[in-house]
C-alpha cells in the first residue's frame, strides 16, 4: 500500500460549472415540467404566474449555457483531470481497457475495478454523452425562445433548424431530453455514492473541496 | 370575376386597359371614399405606415391590369371559397377583378378546350409577366398521374405555368406544403409548389384555408412595390407570417396569469381563458389570424373557443396532431404512450434498477480501496 495524501484534482472551474448546472437543471427541470402541463394557479388575469415561472426558466437557461459554455473551454485549458481527453477515454487501449474493467466491476463481474484519481472510465464517456444532450437541449431551447422574435438575431441563427425540423419535433425532443437527464441525475447520484464508499477517495466531498484522498504509487 | 361580367366586359375590354383602377372602381359602384378606405386597410395589413395608403392608392390607380391565372389541383375549393366568401363584394374583391384573371376552373365561364386554351395564351403571350396562383398540392408518384387537367398531369401543367410566370403564389397549405394530401402516409406523393417546381419563384400563403385579406396584400404589395413582398425561412411573407399567433392572442393575458381552461365547457371555458392545456398551438404557429381575423374579420378559432391547430405551419397534421394535446406522440410507439409516460418509466426504472445494484453492492465484501492509485 502506497502512502495516502490530499490529491487537489477539481479545479474550482470544474467545481463551480458543476453546481451550477445541478442548480440550474433543478430549476430548469422543475419550470419546464410546469410550462408543459400547468396547473391553473392564476385567480385573475392580473397575476402573472406563467410570466414569473417562464422568465425563470429562461434565466436559468442563460445561467446554463454559460456555464456549459465555461466548462467546454475550460476542458481544454484546465488540467489533466478536467481536460477532454477524459470525456473519450474510447480514443487510447488503456482507456479501453479501463472501460472493460469498470464494466465488468459495476456488473458484479470481478471484485476491483481501476481506481482513477479523475473520471472513471465509464463516467467520462457517460459524461461526453451527456455534454451531447447538454448542447441538444440549449441549441432546442433557444431555437423555441427566439421564435417570439423572428426577426431577431438568436432567430437568424436558430431559424434554419425549424425548416430543417418542426416545431413541434424540437418541442418533443425538448421534452425528451429533459427525461433523460432526470434518468442520468438519478444514475449519477447513486454512483458518486457507491464509488465514495467503495473507493473511499471521498469522491462525494471532492466536489466542494476538490481534493481527493489518492496513493502514491506501490 | 373579369369574365362574369359577360358582354359588358366584352365591350369595354379595349377601354379598361386605359381606364385606371378608380374609374372602374367608379363604375362599378365602388365609391372613392370606399376605395381610399380599403388602401388604408392594405397599408395596415402589410404592416406599413399610415403614410403609405397615398402610395397605395397612386400603385392602383396606375395599375395595368397584371394577368394572373388561378390553378388548381390536389384541394378542397376551400381557398377559392375563401375568397369568395371574403366580400360579398368589398373592394377587396373588385381590386382582385381589376386584375385580368384569365384562368380560374371554379369561376370562369369558359369550359373544355377553350378554358385550356386561355392559359395557353397567358403562358405564350404574357412569359414572364403574369402571376400565378395554385391552390392544392401537386403529386409526384407514378408520374403524377393522381391529378390531371384536361389529359395533363398536375405537374407538367404547374412546370410550364409557374415556370414562366412573373411569381407564383402558393395559397393554402396544400400548395405551399402539401397540406392534407401530403400527411401520412401521403399515398399521392403530395408535395407543395416549390418542392414541385424549385426553379419556379414562389410565396407560400398558407392557412386551412388561406386568407383572403393575405393574398389581396400580396398582390397590393407587389403593385405597389414592382417585387414580392419579404419572406421567412418557409417562404411565408413576414407582414402575414412574422408573428407567432401566441403574442398577439386575445387570451395571451390568461396564458401569462396562469390562467388555463381545463375541459370544454368549464368555468375557465366560458370566461375566455387560455386555452394552451387543451392543445392549443398558437404557440408554434406563425400567422395573423388574432389581427386579421377571418370572413371580413368577424372571427377566427381561438375568438370562438377552439385552439389554433397550427394549420399554416408544414405538415401540421402530422405534426400538430393529437390536436387536443400539448406534444405530439412519440413516432415509433402506440397512440397512447406519451413522452411522459416513457419518462416517467424511464426515471423510475433507473432509480429501480440502481438500488437493486446497492443492494447486491451492499452485501459484496472485498470491494474496498485504500482511496484512488496515482498514475
Amino acid at each position: 500500500m502506497g502512502h495516502l495524501y490530499e490529491k487537489y484534482v477539481w479545479e474550482i472551474p470544474v467545481r463551480a460549472t458543476h453546481w451550477v448546472n445541478v442548480l440550474s437543471i433543478a430549476v430548469l427541470t422543475l419550470t419546464g415540467i410546469y410550462i408543459g402541463s400547468p396547473a391553473t394557479l392564476g385567480a385573475t388575469p392580473s397575476d402573472y404566474v406563467m410570466g414569473w415561472v417562464r422568465f425563470v426558466h429562461f434565466t436559468a437557461a442563460y445561467l446554463f449555457a454559460v456555464s456549459v459554455a465555461s466548462r467546454i473551454y475550460w476542458a481544454f485549458r484546465g488540467n489533466r483531470y478536467a481536460s477532454w481527453r477524459e470525456f473519450f477515454p474510447i480514443l487510447t487501449p488503456a482507456g479501453r481497457r479501463n472501460m472493460l474493467a469498470t464494466f465488468r466491476y459495476y456488473t458484479f463481474l470481478c471484485k476491483k475495478g481501476p481506481q482513477p484519481v479523475g473520471h472513471n472510465a465509464l463516467a467520462g464517456t457517460t459524461y461526453a454523452l451527456v455534454f451531447v444532450l447538454y448542447l441538444v437541449m440549449i441549441v432546442t431551447g433557444f431555437t423555441l425562445y427566439a421564435e417570439h422574435a423572428p426577426l431577431g438575431t438568436m432567430h437568424k441563427l436558430t431559424g434554419w433548424l425549424l425548416v430543417l425540423f418542426s416545431n413541434q419535433t424540437l418541442r418533443l425532443t425538448h421534452h425528451c431530453v429533459m427525461w433523460l437527464l432526470i434518468g442520468f441525475a438519478i444514475h449519477h447520484v447513486y454512483s458518486a455514492w457507491l464509488m465514495d464508499v467503495k473507493e473511499r477517495g471521498g469522491v462525494m466531498s471532492s466536489m466542494f473541496s476538490g481534493y481527493k484522498a489518492v496513493r502514491t504509487k506501490d | 370575376m373579369a369574365r362574369k361580367q359577360g358582354s359588358d366586359t366584352e365591350a369595354t375590354n379595349g377601354l379598361e386597359f386605359q381606364d385606371s383602377v378608380s374609374t372602374l372602381l367608379e363604375r362599378r359602384g365602388v365609391t372613392r371614399r370606399e376605395f381610399m378606405k380599403f388602401c388604408t386597410a392594405m397599408s395596415a395589413a402589410l404592416a406599413l405606415p399610415p403614410a403609405f395608403a397615398p402610395r397605395i392608392v397612386r400603385a392602383l390607380d396606375e395599375v395595368k391590369r397584371p394577368t394572373l391565372v388561378w390553378l388548381e389541383f390536389q384541394s378542397c375549393t376551400g381557398d377559392t371559397e375563401a375568397l369568395l366568401r371574403a366580400s360579398n363584394p368589398t373592394v377587396a374583391e373588385i381590386v382582385l377583378d381589376i386584375l385580368s384573371i384569365d384562368y380560374a376552373e371554379t369561376i370562369m365561364a369558359a369550359a373544355g378546350h377553350l378554358a385550356e386554351a386561355n392559359l395557353d395564351k397567358v403562358v405564350r403571350e404574357e412569359k414572364g409577366t403574369y402571376i400565378a396562383v395554385v391552390e392544392g398540392s401537386i403529386p409526384m408518384k407514378d408520374d403524377g398521374i393522381y391529378c390531371c387537367i384536361a389529359g395533363r398531369t398536375a405537374l407538367d401543367r404547374a412546370r410550364e405555368v409557374c415556370g414562366g410566370a412573373f411569381a407564383t403564389l402558393a395559397v393554402g397549405t396544400c400548395a405551399s406544403y402539401g397540406g392534407i394530401p401530403a400527411a401520412a402516409p401521403n399515398p399521392t406523393g403530395a408535395v407543395g409548389v416549390k418542392a414541385a417546381v424549385p426553379s419556379a419563384t414562389v410565396v407560400n400563403l398558407p392557412g386551412c384555408p388561406l386568407n383572403a385579406d393575405n393574398l389581396t396584400a400580396t398582390v397590393v404589395h407587389f403593385l405597389l412595390f414592382k417585387k414580392l413582398p419579404a419572406t421567412d425561412g418557409l417562404g411565408r411573407p413576414l407582414f402575414a407570417y412574422g408573428k407567432r399567433i401566441h403574442d398577439n392572442c386575445e387570451r395571451r393575458p390568461h396564458f401569462d396569469a396562469g390562467q388555463y381552461v381545463e375541459a370544454w365547457g368549464d368555468q375557465a371555458h366560458r370566461h375566455g381563458h387560455c386555452l394552451y392545456k387543451m392543445g392549443c398551438k398558437g404557440p408554434e404557429t406563425f400567422h395573423n389570424c388574432p389581427t386579421q381575423r377571418y370572413n371580413d374579420k368577424t372571427s377566427w378559432p381561438v375568438a370562438a373557443g377552439h385552439g389554433c391547430a397550427g394549420c399554416s405551419q408544414p405538415m401540421f397534421w402530422d405534426s400538430m396532431t393529437p390536436l387536443y394535446k400539448r406534444l405530439p406522440n412519440v413516432p415509433g410507439f402506440g397512440i397512447e404512450a406519451t413522452a411522459d409516460k416513457i419518462g416517467l418509466g424511464l426515471a423510475v426504472g433507473t432509480a429501480a434498477a440502481f438500488g437493486v445494484h446497492g443492494v447486491l453492492s451492499a452485501f459484496r465484501r472485498g470491494d474496498d480501496s485504500e482511496g484512488a492509485k496515482e498514475d
